[in-house]
Formats: C-alpha cells, structure tokens, sequence
C-alpha cells in the first residue's frame, strides 16, 4: 500500500490543508470544556450574568469557525480520495493493458477486474476517513489528555491509563482482524468468479437442465462466506462495548479521584466537570477511531493487492522500430515453452517465409499451430532460437511498431461495443470510409453491413453478440485487412465460415499483392494454394513444402488430405 | 425505481429477520435507557462534590458503583445488538444475492444477450455490497439514534422543563439541513452508481478482449476512452463524497449551539437556585449525547441514500420479468420416452419485431431422422437452435415435439431430451470428470471414461497432470480449442438424448480427430432425431435430409444427391469447396 501514496503527490496541497483544517476544528473542540469550566467556576460562583453570556456567545463563535474549517476539510479530503482514486484506476488500467500474454494468462482476468473495481472504491474510501479523521481522532484523544494535564496531573494519570488500555484492546481486535477480512474478501471473489461463468455458459448450463445446481453451489459459496463474515463480526461487535465498559470505568475513577483533591481543596468542582467532558470526548473519538481504523485495515488490504499487481513488472519491449531488410518471417531452431506448462508446445521449428508469399500451417488440435502465429507478432517470445521479422528478432523490435505492420485475426473472433464502423477503425484509425468498404469486401463481410438497418453504424453489443460467429469472424478479417497489413495472420479464422464464403475469402487474399498471408487452418482446401506449407504434429515440423511435394513425401498431411478429399470428390 | 418504492422493497424483503429485528430493537431501547442513566448518576456524585472537607464519600461509592455496574450491562446489551445486526444484514445480503442469482436462471434470453455481463455482476456483487455496508451502519445507528433522542427528552423533561425546550427547538433545523444534504447526496450516488456500472463494463470488455486490443496497438484508445468514464466517474465521486460529508460538520455545528444554549439557560437556572451544578453536567452531558445521533442519522442517512441507489439496482434486476413459466399442466416427458418427431408449423421469428427474421417456416422430422442445416453464415440456422431449445420462443406458429407444441412441455424436460453441442465451447470451473458428468451426475467412473473414450478425449485428459481430476478454470484456458470441444462432445456422449442439435461442434477439430468423431457420432445418432448444422460436407452428406437455409427462409430440402441435381443454391455452394 505505502507505495501508493505516490498516487497521492499532486495533491500533497489536499493531503495537508485537509487534516490541517481538521486540526484546527479540533483544537476549537477542545476548548470548549474549558469554557464551560469558567461558566460554572466564575459565572456562576460570582452570579456574573455577563459573563456568562459572554462565555456562551464564545461557545457560539467556536462552533461556527469549527462550522468552516470542517467544510474545508471535508471538501480537500474528498478531492485528494477521489482524485488519487482516479489517478489510480487509469494508472491500473495501463498496467493492465500492458502486461504480456503470458502475465495475462497467469492472472486470469477475474482478478484483474476486482482490483479495478471494489478494491480501488475501498481504496478511495480509505484515503478519504483517513485524510479526514486519521490526525483529529488522535489529536483530540492526546489533546484532551494534554488539557486534562494542565487541570490536574494527578487526575490526568486516570486518562493515560485509560488511552493505553483502550489502544490495547482497539489495536489487538484490529491485528485480529486483518488478516480475516482479506479472507472474506477472498470469498467474495469466488462468488464474483461463479456469477460470471455462469452468465458466460448460461446456454449450455440451460441445455443441461443445471439451473437450480447452479443456484446449489451458488448458495453453498455464498452461505460460506456469510458464516465466515459472521464469525469475523462477532468478534469485531465487541470493539465498541468494550471501549464504552471501559471509558465509564474510567469516568467512575476519575470521579473519584476528582472527589479526593476537591475533599483536600485541590480541585473546584468545575473543574472536575471538565475533565469529565475531557473524558466524554475521548470516548466519542475512540470510536470514531475504531472505526476508522477498521476502513483503513480494509482498504490497506486492498491497497496491497492493487500494489502487487502494480509491481507486476512489464516485460521490456525492444526499441527497434526501423529494421533491416529481410524475408518477412523467419524461424530459427524456435522452441517454445509456456510459463508453467510441463512440456515444449513447440520444438525445433526453422523455416522462411519470403515476402508477399502465402504461408499455410496444418496440422492436428494441440499441434502447435496458434503458437506459431502469435510468435510471429511478439505475443509470446520463444524460449529457444530466433523469430525474425523483416530481418530483426521479435524481442528486439518495439512492440508496437511491430504489431502495426502485423494484420491477426484470432482464432477466438472478439468485437467490442461500438458500432461496425468503429470496431473496424480498431485496424487502423485513419482509415476513410472507401478503406473500410473495400476490406469488408474483402472479407466477404459486405453482407453483414448491408443487412443492418444502419449499415456502418449499427451498434455491436459487449463482445460482439448480437453478431453469429461467422459474421464475427468475417468482420475481425475485415479489420485486421483495415491496417493494409505486411503480414496478415489467418488463425483458423475461418472456422465458423461455409466453404463457398472461405472459397470467395481465399480468393480475394490471393489479390493482396504484397501482403505476406500466414495462414493456419485444419482444412486442405484453405491452405493447398500456399506457396508453402507447414505441417506440424505435436510441436514439431513433420512437413514443409507445396501441396504437391507434401502429398507425396508427408505422410501425416497425405492422411489429413484424404480424409477430406476422398469422401467429398464430387459424384 | 423511485427512492420510496426501493424503500418498502428493502423492508419487504427485511421482513423475515422480524425476529431478529425485534431483538435488536429491544436490546437497543435497554441500552439507550442504561446509557441515559449513568449521566444522572454521574451528575448526582458531581454534586457531592461541593467543596474542601464537604464530600460525602459513602454516598459517592454507592453512586459510583452503581454507575459501573450500568455500564457493564450496557456494554453486554450493545454487543448482544451488534450481533443481532449483524445477522440481520448478512443474512438479508445473502438472501438479496441468492435471490438475484436465482433470477438470472429464469431470465430470458432475450435479457441477458442483450445485457452486458460486467453491468450484472457488478450489481450483484458490488452493489449488494454496497447496499450492505450502508445496511449495517444503518441499523446499528438508526434505531440507537431515535431512541437516544426520545429518551434524552424524557430524561431531560423530567428534570427541567426550561432547558428541554432550548434542546428541542433547536432540533427541526437539525433535521431541515440533514433532509436538505440527503436529497442532494442521491442524486449524486444514483449518478455515481450508474458511471460506476458503465465503467466496469468497459473493464469487463477490455480485460476479457485484451489481447485483442494489444495485437491492434489500441491500448492507447482504450485507456482514452477509460479515462474519459473515469474523470466522468471523478466528477460524479467527488460531488457525491462532498455532499455526502458536509451532513456531519452542519449537524455538529447545530450541536454546538445546543451545548451553548444549555450552557447559557443552565448557568443562569444555577444561578436562579432552579438546578444543581451535577444537573447541568448532566443536561451537558445529554446534550452531546442528544445531537450526537443527529450527526449519526444523517450520516445514516446519506449512506442508506448510497445503499438505496445501490439496492434500486439490485432490485431493477430481480424485477426484470422472467421467461413465462412452464404451464402447471405442462407436459413432463422423460427424455427416454420421447420419440422424437419434430415439427415446424408456419413459424415466424424475429429478435426484434421490427426486423423479421424466419418467416412461415415448416419442416417435418421424423424420429430417428438427420437433419443437416446448411447455408451461408447469418443465414438463421443458430437461431433455429435457439427456439428448438426454446431459449427464444416463436413469434407466430409452432414448434411440436412428438405432436404437443413445446410451449406445452416443461422447459427443462425438452431441453434434457436434446443432446447439445455449441459453436462457442464452454466449460465449468470444475474437474474434467464433473463436466463431462454435467448432464449426468449419477455416471460412474468408468462410464464417464468411456464416454470420454467416444469422444477421443480421453488420451489427452490422461495426459494431463491430474488425469480426469485436473480442475478447468477460467473456461479451459489451459485447453486447446479443439479439446475443449472434445470435452464438449464428450459431455453430450455421456447422456445419451433422443435428440441431437450439433452447431458447428466440429469445425475447430483436425481433421484427422473429426474422422473419428464423426464415425463415434454416427453411432451416437444411431436411432435419434438429429439437427446438425456444420459446414463440412462430408458430414452433411451423410444426412437424411439438408435444409439449404438463406436470409432465415428453408430455399431447399432434400438430400444430397437430390440437391446437387437440382443444381441449385446448394449445388453452388458445395462447388464452390472446390473452386480456386
């Protein structure tokens, strides 16, 4: 959390007047049982209507200046949460965006959303009671302490010992309860990690009949989390009567103590009413402070989390945005191994990809094929050997300037809300509308414009749902063709299309004159035009050459040709 | 939902922790009484204490122990309170998230893709938090604040008229201002509520799509439209949180000029012999203790505003209506006793009526037939899916199963007599062997194995570290599209339906593997009413009869010889497979 504070500097002038102005309420406040000292003392022993009112009309004016500086306050404290809440959010936000594939997949994206969300909002609230109250809850405890001092040492001893019980017991419950509430907070994720798969699989979950298992183990998590909440509060309800049992015990003392050094003249009996009000005032702040306390544990957990995401170190891009002169894509000796997987998902890869060619990849489910392509743009770096694009290594070049010359369509077509236009703009942002039209075309996507009322503009919903999976796809084809790209990435992205549409897609690639195509599909029919072709069985090149060669020396693509080809020969 | 209306909802809904509530009531009245009686016992040891050799010690020990022992009770009755609280509001949170949940079982379709899924989560984890914690300081503070001001004016009326009414009157200003700030704060909390939702649900999107959005370099876009929502979100926060805080500081404020004006009137009431000095410490006492709830309730206030903006949303979502309910008579076929004619009668469906989509469509299938759909993408065979599984309903006509209309059929009986296999490919946070066991719970080991077997998924899963107990999350990440596929097929081997509905299932598996699943799903279809809509066509060749679907109207039926002499659409598109 202390490394968040960072967050916090642009309003180093909020962070001070805030708890300044509050300090100030705070010092009127503890005039005020002195005051009223003097009323009972002097006005009234002396029958001084004058002064009595006068001391009153102090009272007023206190009150009122207390009135402004905590306005004040209230207004800085507020500004220097909210901002440094926002500050952070957006600061998150870019951390997030920046971490890399394989940081991603190790996270998981549930986590990733909590801390965005309910823990920054702990966060800000957080800063804001504790901008506001951190300082004054302490400096009217102390403050009174101090007053109670300058009354009567004696009496005083009382209040000291009093402060260090009560610090004892409110401090002890907290260290308590640290630790518990992060674990509440850990099953309330998992109840936040199930509403969202089921959301996600509600289909399925229906076509199986699973509604009511569902709200089952729905309920089972939730009863959890709700006993264990329980049993935290039951220990946490106690703060409160403990402080108060123990702040009358005090007050009983200190009364009779008081009543000792009035019997010996020592103390006026106004002034015993002081220090009573001095200890009543220390029982209101104790436990605003209890309380405050509780917010911040709360909130440094959450601090905690958001920092260790924070930390997270971004892996290092290359600089390089201008390179050499080189075949397109080159693989050398490629192995490559995901973080925590046991074994390699792809081995010994080399091959070269000149430029303008058109690439294709077959092979079996779990052969290695993605992998291959998102190599290629630097989304994961090999683990051994080279990758080289236009001649310079991936890990060399800067992430950005790489991507920009790479057009990918993912196996998984993702659109995000927006409209049509503003999903294809994602390719490339200066693209004219004569641009979109054409890529659309393209990728036989022109249809699915043309039978929205709206055209370019209909809206697409979160994720692209109010659109089937092939019209995602052919529209995902359309903005990756948006960026005119060098190199066009095909991740068997034409799953979900019919032959006839793949057909017309295959076509119209093959006019992209020099646009390198890197293909990656399961079906013969989409790659055997490729200028080469790549096999892979289980991470490792079985094949490379042209349909014709691989048909008489790869056994494996012969096999997957055949199972293709033999039963669909036309009559 | 307007404030009042979420108001009684929330009560509603409160209603049965009548117990509990009842207690927590109870105990409070007992402490506040305690608490307002230790001033008095203190005020009357003050007053013995009225000069050098003057103090009356035997009576002061009686008073002080007298005070000691009140405030343990009070204690032991705040902390019983607490509990009851706490209960309360748990146990009401998790009724409200357990309600919310169930609903979204029974939502329609239509609602939830029509829904982004972060706005839902966030209103039933992030809201009904919200709505809680202002719940929980509600309850502890609201009812203790009430009682605390009618006690203390009985207490203070039975010692002195006079200074009672200084309190008193000072009181409706308290509540003007604190009724003033508490409109003002909604506002700002609804409009703080909503951006908060709008917000996630970019998170949502954004972090789910990431890496989407890095392969195009729109990180910068992306955090430009965040930044946008968030300074929005900043604005709305900041007005929320100030107004919000300006309640305690105006309300002390209004307390103070109590504890002067019972300074005042006080001292001149000692002076005029009418009140003893322990009286006035105790009036003072009282009049901390009288405003102090104020500051509270208005404290309560704003944040019951902010629980209350929260629980609208909540409650937005458990009125949302639900799909109509399985008539009482409703057919309750077993999935083994359903024969499996399926029948289309004139059936008109559109998402949204202003565009229709199928249109007077009828198709008759026998049992044990295999219905391959085929046509170009978006031409309405996932939307066929749709209403044969009844996630939509039709708009006109009918849908039969066996002759009795399926709106006739208890969804879940129709919905168990389909096996179903989707394009999107979706597994449980669960072992492999549970969802493979998701239709059927009750399947042995050994049956789920050779389900598994069916399916050619079973080298992979053995090959996994934990074998047939490896735990799936986030969806299967860990898979590749094409085996969690494996898994989905498996799932459907294990139950055996008398129907089948295969959307594209196979369109993500090599080749090599397809050719097996197919010969392992011709046995499977062996006997049962089959839809499968795929683009390969060597497995539409194999069917009884392909429906050539375009723009949502069947163009052509028949089988595949048939089609291709006829040499129309479907002729065009199974040439085109062949075409450079």
């Amino acid at each position: 959390m202390g490394k968040l504070f960072r967050y916090l500097r642009d309003y180093r002038k909020e962070c001070i007047l805030g708890p300044l102005f509050k300090l100030l309420e705070a010092s009127f406040e503890l005039l005020v049982p002195l005051v009223v000292a003097a009323m009972i003392d002097d006005g009234i022993a002396s029958g001084d209507r004058g002064l009595v009112l006068r001391l009153g009309l102090l009272l007023v004016g206190l009150a009122l200046v207390g009135l402004a500086s905590s306005i004040t306050a209230q207004y800085f404290a507020a500004k220097a949460a909210v901002h440094f809440a926002g500050t952070l959010r957006s600061r998150l936000f870019a951390h997030i965006q920046g971490l890399s594939f394989s940081q991603q997949d190790g996270l998981g994206s549930a986590t990733l959303i909590t801390r965005m969300t309910s823990d920054i909002n702990q966060v800000q609230t957080g800063v804001n009671m504790g901008l506001r109250l951190l300082l004054r809850s302490p400096f009217i405890v102390f403050g009174a302490l101090f007053m109670a001092c300058t009354i009567d040492l004696r009496a005083a001893s009382v209040f000291a010992v009093a402060i260090a019980v009560l610090c004892a017991v409110v401090f002890g419950l907290m260290l308590w309860s640290i630790p518990r509430y992060r674990r509440v907070q850990q099953n309330l994720d998992g109840l936040l990690a199930m509403t969202r798969e089921n959301l996600a699989g509600v289909r399925v979950l229906r076509a199986f009949g699973k509604e009511l298992e569902e709200v089952r183990a729905f309920n089972g998590q939730n009863e959890k989390l709700t006993r264990f909440s329980l049993f935290v509060g039951r220990v946490m309800a106690l703060m409160n009567p403990v402080t108060y049992i123990l702040i009358n015990l005090a007050l009983v003392v200190l009364i009779h103590t008081g009543a000792v050094r009035v019997q010996l003249g020592i103390l006026t009996q106004g002034q015993v009413v002081a220090l009573v009000n001095y200890m009543s005032q220390i029982l209101v702040e104790l436990i605003k402070m209890a309380n405050l306390i509780l917010t911040i544990t709360k909130a440094w957990a959450c601090g905690n989390r958001i920092e260790a995401l924070l930390e997270v170190p971004l892996e290092p891009g290359g600089r390089e945005t201008a390179p050499p002169e080189g075949p397109a894509v080159v693989f050398d000796h490629v192995g490559l191994t995901y973080r925590a997987a046991g074994g390699e998902a792809l081995t010994d890869l080399t091959f070269t990809v000149p430029r303008g060619t058109v690439f294709g990849i077959i092979g079996g489910t779990g052969a290695g094929k993605s992998s291959v392509a998102q190599l290629i743009p630097g989304f994961y770096h090999p683990t051994a050997g080279r990758v080289l694009v236009d001649g310079l290594e991936t890990s060399a070049w800067d992430d950005g300037a790489l991507r920009a010359r790479v057009g990918l369509v993912p196996q998984k077509a993702t659109l995000f809300r927006g409209t049509i236009r503003s999903n294809l703009l994602w390719g490339n942002p200066g693209a004219t509308e004569e641009d979109l039209l054409r890529a659309l075309d393209m990728a036989q996507a022109a249809d699915v414009v043309r039978s929205k009322k709206k055209g370019l503009d209909a809206p697409v919903e979160q994720g692209g749902r109010n659109f089937s999976g092939g019209q995602r796809q052919r529209l995902t084809i359309a903005r990756a063709l948006v960026r005119r790209p060098e190199i066009l990435i095909l991740d068997d992205a034409a799953s979900a299309l019919d032959y006839a549409t793949d057909a017309r897609l295959r076509r119209a690639l093959r006019a992209l004159e020099d646009t390198t195509v890197i293909v990656v599909s399961q079906r013969t029919a989409s790659i055997r035009f490729a200028d080469q072709i790549l096999v892979l069985d289980d991470g490792k090149a079985v094949g490379l050459g042209t349909h014709e060669t691989l048909l008489e020396t790869c056994g494996v693509y012969r096999e997957i040709y055949d199972s293709q080809y033999k039963k669909e020969a036309q009559p | 939902m307007n404030q009042k209306k979420t108001l009684l909802r929330v009560l509603r809904f409160l209603r049965p922790q009548g117990p509990l509530i009842a207690a927590s009531l109870l105990l409070a009245a007992a402490t506040v009484a305690m608490t307002l009686y230790i001033p008095i016992v203190t005020g009357q040891a003050v007053d013995l204490l009225l000069g050098p050799g003057r103090v009356d010690f035997a009576a002061l020990l009686r008073l002080l122990v007298r005070a000691a022992v009140v405030a343990g009770l009070t204690g032991l009755g705040q902390w019983l309170m607490n509990l009851c609280n706490n209960h309360i509001t748990l146990n009401t949170v998790r009724n409200l998230r357990t309600a919310a949940f169930r609903r979204l079982q029974v939502l329609p379709m239509a609602y939830l893709d029509g829904h982004s899924s972060g706005d839902t989560v966030s209103r039933i984890i992030a809201d009904v938090d919200q709505f809680s914690d202002g719940l929980l300081m509600g309850f502890t503070q609201l009812f203790t604040g009430v009682l605390t001001i009618v006690g203390t004016i009985a207490f203070m009326l039975s010692v002195n008229v006079t200074i009672t009414l200084v309190v008193v009157l000072v009181t409706p200003v308290s509540l003007v201002v604190a009724a003033f700030i508490a409109r003002k704060t909604y506002d700002m909390f609804r409009l703080q509520s909503q951006t908060r939702g709008e917000q996630t649900a970019l998170i949502d999107e954004m972090i789910g799509g990431q890496k989407v959005v890095q392969a195009f370099g729109r990180e910068g876009a992306v955090q430009g439209q965040f930044d946008e929502i968030n300074d929005r979100l900043t604005r709305y926060s900041l007005r929320a949180i100030f107004f919000s805080s300006i309640t305690n500081p105006a309300t002390r404020f209004i307390n103070s000029l109590v504890y002067a004006g019972v300074g005042i009137v006080g001292a001149l009431s000692v002076m005029a012999g009418r009140l003893s000095v322990g009286q006035l410490t105790m009036f003072l006492s009282y009049a901390n203790q009288y405003t102090k709830p104020f500051n509270e309730i208005s404290g309560v206030v704003t944040e019951l505003q902010n629980a209350l903006a929260c629980a609208g949303r909540v409650f937005d979502l458990l009125d949302e209506p639900t799909e109509p309910a399985d008539a009482p008579d409703a057919a309750a076929p077993n999935p083994g006793q359903v024969a499996g004619r399926v029948a289309l009668e004139r059936v008109d469906f559109s998402y949204t009526a202003d565009k229709p989509l199928i249109e007077g469509m009828d198709l008759q299938v026998e049992p044990g037939q295999h219905i391959a759909i085929v046509g170009p993408t978006g031409c309405g065979k996932t939307t066929l899916i749709n209403l044969l599984m009844r996630f939509y309903d039709v708009r006109g006509g009918a849908i039969t199963v066996d002759g009795t209309d399926i709106r006739r059929i208890r969804r879940a009986n129709l919905r168990a007599a389909y096996g179903m296999v989707l394009q999107d490919t979706w597994l449980k946070t669960a072992t492999i062997r549970e969802n493979i066991a998701m239709g059927r719970p009750d399947a042995t080991d050994a049956q789920i194995e050779e389900a598994a077997r069916l399916a050619h998924a079973h080298s992979f899963i053995r090959r996994l570290p934990q074998g047939y107990d490896t735990v799936l999350s986030g969806g299967g990440e860990m898979l590749s599209q094409g085996q969690r596929q494996l898994l989905c097929i498996a799932r459907v081997m294990l139950c055996h339906p008398p129907m089948l509905i295969l959307d594209e299932a196979t369109s993500s598996i090599d080749t090599r593997t397809e050719m097996k699943i197919q010969s392992a799903f011709l046995r499977l279809m062996e006997g049962r009413t089959s839809f499968l809509v795929a683009h390969r066509l060597s497995t539409i060749r194999e069917a009884d009869r392909i429906l050539v679907m375009r723009d949502g109207h069947l163009v052509e039926q028949g089988t595949h010889e048939e089609l291709l002499e006829r040499g129309g659409f479907y002729a065009e598109l199974y040439n085109s497979q062949f075409a450079p």
